[in-house]
């Protein structure tokens, strides 16, 4: 697979700091693929979040976006329009009145011709969902609504990435479930590279790759599966084990023969369901 | 109770006075006002007055809500007709009084010019939604740019506080919640201290305020934001017949006004 987001031994302090926010966090992100990133609150996971498209530039290393540096400022509106950003307050990030004119925010930014933003808005709102609600004011959206129309107008720049902040961490458990949907649906039919920041284990299960960071460093990179698996890790960075996890170690424990690492509930009642019945069957 | 401030008090509707484009409203707007400020005689007062009542008809606004943006304004209504009564020379309606005829010829012209003014000017938030106001702004300012007048960024920033209005009234609203909960006091006391009970209103509201225009400005700039330079607009305002027909009208109005007022009618 081809890497589409390259970290090379980044290091960085925020001005007003003395602690480092990243330090030397070296990774390469593949295309077409859905990273999570975990962590608790600063554990420099939005900092990370902040050099993908040149928001914050290194310090020290260096960040490329399909081999643009992002502290290159010629550069930088190519790299932005790459990396599509939605951001963890739906407030503070739709800018117009109207539902429609918000999502052709950017692409009026980029200079796209009128026509061609009329069909990118619109295509941008079917794809979350949000085509009804084309003349809606976004405050008069629910939070979940909100994230997916700020999701349309990131959709609506063509990005090739698309890095998403916290974006669940002030909506109810509706509209997490909405955002959650609308982003995995974009990287496993629209075969967008998504990187996706949280705090939520759950929403963290189906993805392709799993970071978690802790005081600005990297501290497991892996298979969702193979990292929950490892109560070790999760009890020294203080993250709770999903509830699966946590049953099949159990039954684990308690002898019982089990193999993989199903995440999902579904696939675990499924597993524990066929050994027991085997079980049964041999007894 | 901070949410019924209706702001920009737009009505929508789809009427012929809706649909014109904004810069046309806004124009025909201005060439009302030196319109009206022509009239100097009975007939002239007339003809703007029937005018005002054919636009208010064309736009389907209830008289009522006409009223409402009025009522403000009735102090000064009222203060000017008084004025306008007592300080006119000229014959007394009775021998000794000091109200004269021209007197109240004068008064009454004076709150007619201040009626129509509200309403034609109203007439134009009434019908044109805030957006298309500041679009229309800007394309009408469009060549003081050559002069180096920041004419984006004035519409931009326009339209950034308008759509944040209704976000900082339900804040402010929230916030003044929780002050109640801890005991504040907003409705009793004198005006000072009033007043002073607001200042723990405002500085957390601006301290969000602040905040949220960071956020804001990072979200734009990661929407590939960088001023007004090449960026193009989905939604172009385009003039049509229509518009030319009012704009047509507006000028055999503006002349009708002038010649009345050459022959001082």
């Amino acid at each position: 697979m081809e890497p589409v987001i390259v970290f090379d031994n980044v290091h960085y302090t925020y001005p007003a700091d003395e602690k480092e926010s990243l330090c030397g966090v070296s990774l390469s992100i593949e295309k077409g693929s859905f990273v999570a990133v975990l962590g608790h609150n600063g554990s420099g996971k939005s900092t990370f979040a902040k050099h993908m498209n040149g928001i914050l530039v290194p310090d020290e290393g260096r960040v490329l976006v399909e081999g643009l540096d992002t502290s290159d400022e010629e550069h930088i509106i190519d790299v932005r329009r790459r990396v599509g950003m939605v951001f963890q307050n739906p407030d503070n990030q739709l800018v117009a009145n109207v539902v429609e004119d918000d999502v052709a925010f950017a692409p009026e930014n980029l200079g796209v011709e009128p026509k061609e933003i009329r069909e990118r808005v619109d295509a941008a709102l079917r794809q979350v969902g949000m085509y009804d609600y084309r003349m809606h004011a976004p405050h008069l959206l629910s939070g979940g609504q909100k994230q997916r129309v700020a999701i349309a107008g990131v959709i609506a720049m063509q990005p090739d990435i698309i890095v998403l902040d916290e974006p669940t961490a002030m909506l109810d458990p509706q509209g997490r479930r909405e955002v959650v949907d609308t982003v995995f649906s974009l990287c496993r039919e629209k075969g967008m590279t998504v990187v996706y920041i949280t705090h939520h284990m759950d929403e963290c299960i189906d993805a392709d790759r799993l970071i978690v960071m802790s005081n600005g460093c990297v501290m497991a990179d892996g298979k969702p599966a193979d990292i929950f698996a490892n109560a070790e890790l999760l009890r020294r960075e203080g993250l709770e084990q999903p509830e699966t996890a946590r049953l099949l170690q159990d039954l684990r424990a308690s002898g019982m023969r089990l193999e993989g690492e199903p995440l999902s509930v579904e696939d675990c009642a499924e597993l524990i369901a066929q050994v027991l019945q085997s079980e049964r069957s041999r007894s | 109770m901070l949410k019924d401030i209706t702001l920009g008090q737009y009505f929508p509707g789809n009427t012929v006075a809706h649909k014109l484009d904004p810069r046309t409203k806004i124009i025909l707007v201005i060439v009302y006002i030196v319109a009206l400020f022509q009239a100097n005689g009975w007939i002239g007062y007339a003809v703007v007055t029937a005018v005002t009542a054919a636009c208010m008809a064309l736009s389907k606004i209830k008289p009522s809500n006409m009223f409402k943006g009025i009522r403000p304004m009735l102090v000064i209504i009222v203060l000017t007709a008084a004025l306008n009564i007592f300080y006119t020379q000229g014959t007394p309606v009775r021998p000794g009084w000091i109200i004269t005829w021209e007197g109240i010829a004068r008064a009454v012209q004076m709150v007619l010019r201040i009626v129509l003014l509200i309403s034609g000017t109203f007439l134009l938030t009434y019908t044109t939604s805030p957006i298309a106001l500041t679009d229309g702004l800007e394309l009408l300012m469009n060549p003081l740019k050559k002069l180096k007048v920041p004419v984006h960024e004035m519409t931009i920033m326009m339209s950034m506080a308008l759509r944040f209005i209704p976000t900082l009234i339900s804040e402010t609203d929230k916030i003044m919640s929780a002050q109640k909960a801890r005991g504040a006091d907003f409705e009793t006391g004198s005006l000072v201290q009033r007043a002073k009970a607001l200042l723990p209103i405002l500085v957390p509201l601006f301290v969000s305020a602040f905040k949220r225009a960071d956020e804001l400005a990072v979200a734009m700039e990661s929407r590939c934001y960088h001023g007004g330079e090449g960026r193009t607009r989905m939604k172009q305002l385009r003039m049509q017949t229509r518009d030319y027909i009012a704009l047509a009208l507006g000028a055999v109005f503006l002349a009708v006004m002038f010649v009345l007022k050459r022959y001082a009618l």
